[in-house]
């Protein structure tokens, strides 16, 4: 289960750039065991770190930058985390420390692996994300109110579906949720299984 | 209504607050690289797999795909991917395509050629380029790990409806002209964003008159413009290719099947929220020069003047340079994006009684074992063998770089493959995606090269 959120305050983490994508996020090289943790480690290696197995870090990258030592978010350009729908990209993320991220926009399956796991995808417009970037200033993120306020007191509001806001802020399981339906939906299949006997393969395999 | 709508609406079990719905998923498709993180998951939180004979696995992603092949995977801990799958998926009752089997292949290519993937279906992967199965006419998505994990344990995914788009490619492809160059010209117009929150059906004459095969591969790009799905109404095409496959229905249930997807069509006076009209004639062979699907140009394109540093820098090109004449390492020609039967016939027919310039490293590995006979059976693997590219088993192989087999640090790759990023092929390795006609004729060439005329 992922850790409710409720609000949150910290320096934001510039990496402004569009089309940052899971390769990036997490190097499939890096994705090294079957299981979900053991990731932060292999945080955008490639930018990260000098040369491609290496661990030596890499100056220029800001995720090397101690300011940024204590970020919980980051800003960033549109498109985060397109590409590959890898889990493992949110997961190293969360294992870092990350717990929201601001974009002008998000690829689909990365937003949604976000929410499953207690990260909140912010979109914000290009306007805004420069503002809080110049600032260098903490951002106060509030997911109640839906809102992103700047340390000079400029705020913005953003959009989330219901669905994705309930699961963030009780950190609730889809899975747990979706049983509590199971009478419906066994319902729905058996109607369905009149209808369209094709779909159903027990007997196929 | 959209054909979307009408699927959407067919399998909305409950609606959820917010304008969510609870979906009914049809068929689940794994793979080693995630499918045993899923499986152990369930398996530890107490959870089972509500219907195992609609969940099928394969093993591709990280798969040897040099001949002989065993468990043992030049990736770094790699076999305990497979190792782990295989055992989770039997524990699971759960159908494995595994390493040697005869149906063995890329995802998407098999779940067609087995007829898992059916017209009016919903069907997901943990696997981003699902999309490709839309091209049947069904709602086919890449989802997460735990999204996998969710629809097996209840048979249901939670979904917020996305918007609707049609994207119309009217009149005539032209001569050399392919469905990845479509693909290609749409996100470069439009940007690798452009499809945010929408699922996308492809319309128009140049798309009526694609094969499944080209249809697979206009559907397969649809994740690079960030859309959940592509999708494409499915016609007498579509329904001759899946009759007599292993999964599809048979006798009466055919019938019955056939009847309701004749249905799957948007209206005429159907309403998307956002419309593109492409002229087909309009489209040349496309190559990307940079780091993103959106960055492509015509193959006699110049990089845009405007190039942002940090691409150029990566990619080793000069703002307002031609993209053809490159000089190129090696040529990739395979991925669930370009790796069928037809797609090895349309760089078959540049390559034959050719070879590949000196010191390019050329490698074609088809799509799944049964291209691979179906091609061999035509005599195509010589021709590939005889330009002087290797001619592997099926999988996703080197369209990423896992830690194993790479092209070398720094090198520049013509590929058929869906991703340019960062890295992706290899530490540095620059890529350039095209079409298999466009990476053949570069093969020969040793520089990227318009493969028109090259036949």
């Amino acid at each position: 289960m992922a850790q409710p959120f409720h609000e949150l305050q910290s320096l934001p983490l510039p990496l402004l750039r569009d089309n940052v994508d899971t390769d990036q996020i997490i190097p499939s090289r890096e994705m090294k065991s079957t299981g979900k943790t053991g990731l932060a480690d292999g945080l955008f290696a490639g930018w990260r770190y000098v040369g491609a197995s290496g661990r030596d870090p890499e100056p220029a990258f800001v995720l090397n930058d101690p300011r940024y030592r204590d970020s919980h978010v980051i800003l960033a350009g549109r498109n985060f985390g397109c590409g590959s729908s890898r889990e493992h990209a949110v997961w190293a993320l969360a294992e870092y420390g990350f717990r929201a991220i601001i974009a002008e926009s998000f690829a689909p399956i990365f937003a949604g692996n976000c929410v499953r796991n207690g990260i909140v995808p912010i979109v914000l417009d290009k306007a805004a994300i420069a503002h809080i970037a110049a600032g260098e200033a903490p951002v106060t993120i509030r997911l109640d109110e839906q809102d992103v306020t700047a340390a000079d007191g400029q705020r913005w509001t953003f959009a989330i579906d219901g669905e994705a806001k309930a699961m963030l802020r009780e950190g609730l399981d889809a899975i747990d949720l979706t049983l509590l339906q199971s009478s419906e939906i066994a319902d729905w299949q058996a109607r369905d299984r009149a209808a369209r006997p094709w779909i159903y393969l027990e007997n196929r395999a | 209504m959209t054909l979307f709508d009408r699927i959407w609406r067919s399998h909305v079990i409950a609606a959820l607050p917010g304008g969510a719905g609870l979906v009914a998923i049809d068929r689940i498709f794994l793979h080693e690289r995630t499918g045993a993180a899923a499986l152990n998951a369930l398996a530890a939180a107490g959870r089972s797999v509500a219907d195992p004979a609609r969940v099928f696995a394969v093993t591709d992603h990280i798969v040897d795909t040099r001949p002989g092949r065993t468990d043992q995977t030049l990736m770094p801990g790699g076999q305990a991917f497979i190792t782990e799958t295989r055992a989770a998926t039997r524990a699971a009752g759960i159908t494995l395509f595994d390493v040697n089997d005869p149906d063995q292949g890329i995802v998407h290519v098999i779940s067609p050629e087995l007829g898992i993937v059916l017209p009016g279906a919903t069907l997901i992967a943990p696997d981003s380029h699902t999309c490709t199965q839309g091209a049947f006419g069904a709602l086919a998505w890449g989802i997460g790990s735990s999204e996998a994990e969710n629809a097996m344990a209840t048979g249901t995914l939670r979904r917020k409806k996305p918007r609707t788009m049609r994207v119309t490619f009217t009149g005539r492809l032209p001569e050399g002209v392919t469905p990845k160059d479509m693909a290609l010209a749409l996100i470069a117009r439009h940007g690798a964003g452009g499809g945010a929150g929408h699922a996308v059906e492809f319309a128009g004459d140049a798309v009526r008159a694609l094969d499944m095969e080209g249809r697979m591969t206009l559907c397969n790009m649809a994740t690079e413009f960030a859309a959940m799905t592509g999708m494409i109404a499915p016609d007498d095409k579509t329904f001759a290719w899946l009759e007599g496959r292993r999964y599809a229905p048979q006798g009466a249930d055919w019938d019955a099947a056939l009847a309701h997807w004749r249905t799957l069509a948007s209206d005429p006076d159907a309403v998307f929220d956002r419309e593109i009209v492409i002229d087909a004639a309009t489209l040349a062979p496309m190559i990307s020069w940079g780091t993103s699907p959106e960055h492509a140009v015509a193959i006699d394109g110049h990089v845009p003047a405007d190039a942002e540093a940090r691409v150029l820098s990566y990619i080793d090109l000069a703002a307002g340079a031609p993209v053809a004449g490159t000089p190129i390492d090696a040529a990739f020609i395979g991925s669930c994006t370009n790796s069928r039967l037809s797609d090895l016939r349309q760089a078959a027919a540049i390559l034959k009684g050719k070879r590949v310039a000196d010191g390019v490293k050329a490698i074609c590995v088809p799509g799944s074992s049964r291209v691979k006979r179906e091609a061999e059976a035509e005599g195509l693997d010589r021709i590939f063998t005889d330009a002087g590219f290797e001619w592997r088993e099926s999988g996703c192989s080197m369209c990423f770089f896992a830690g194993g087999e790479s092209f070398g640090p720094g090198a520049r790759v013509a590929s058929t493959t869906n991703r340019n990023f960062e890295s992706r092929q290899g530490p540095n390795v620059k890529t350039h995606i095209a079409s298999p006609a466009t990476v053949a004729a570069s093969a020969l060439a040793g520089r990227i090269a318009d493969p028109r005329g090259a036949c």
